[in-house]
């Protein structure tokens, strides 16, 4: 049997980008080898904690969408729990709401970083002309 | 003499009219409660980071359990403070 879950972890904020890139190489890979589908992920980067961890007040959030067999997120806990690099993480099953909730997510995230994207090019424009101004004063 | 029965104000008296409570998710249509989105959740958390009760949101008691446990989640992510003082 197949589910849909999704699991966030929070790696320390010790780690340099490509270390940061390992850890999740790490992961990714582990739930291909163990027969999963990588829906989707997604980087949160460097945030603040709520609280301190391990006396640490930021860390790298990092989520993975998934579809896998049950059996398979024991193994992946025990990873995470084993692997220092990780302050915390937790992974949610996703019933039919969730993944449907997960889908218009994606989708307006995509559309917003489109329009993010698209954006700077005419605001850049403006912008320039306000400077030019300036300088002209 | 049917005057003298009635009670009478110099100025009509105010009755408070209610809002009636609803529930958010409802009402919105909203099926699932997310963990990750901890601004939404900061609705239903008084100043010290504790569940507002139904009574005060409205919510019906199946979205109150949702919350609850989305907000659960949100604090062992460190997305929303367990304890904390000045929230808002």
């Amino acid at each position: 049997m197949i589910k849909q879950y999704e699991t966030v972890f929070i790696a320390t904020p010790v780690l340099s980008d490509t270390q940061m890139k390992e850890a999740v190489a790490k992961y990714t890979q582990l739930i291909r080898d163990n027969g999963g589908e990588i829906v989707y992920e997604e980087d949160w980067g460097l945030k603040q904690l709520a609280y301190p961890i391990q006396h640490k007040t930021s860390g790298f959030y990092y989520l993975i969408e998934f579809k896998a067999d049950p059996q398979f997120v024991g193994t992946l806990e025990t990873q995470y729990h084993r692997d220092e690099r990780i302050l915390r993480y937790l992974t949610v099953a996703l019933d039919k709401n969730a993944v449907a909730y997960a889908e218009h997510r994606r989708q307006t995230r995509a559309a917003k970083a489109a329009a993010a994207a698209a954006a700077p090019q005419q605001e850049e424009a403006p912008k320039a002309e306000a400077e030019e101004i300036e300088t002209e004063e | 003499m049917a005057n003298n029965n009635e009670i009478r104000y110099l100025n009509p008296p105010t009755v408070e009219v209610r809002k009636k409570k609803y529930c958010r998710f409802k009402k919105a249509g909203i099926k699932y409660v997310d963990y990750k989105d901890a601004e939404f959740l900061k609705k239903f958390l008084n100043e010290q980071g504790k569940i507002l009760p139904r009574r005060i949101t409205g919510t019906s008691l199946k979205f109150q359990r949702k919350v609850a446990q989305a907000v659960k989640r949100a604090r062992s992510l460190a997305l929303l403070p367990y304890v904390t003082d000045l929230l808002k």
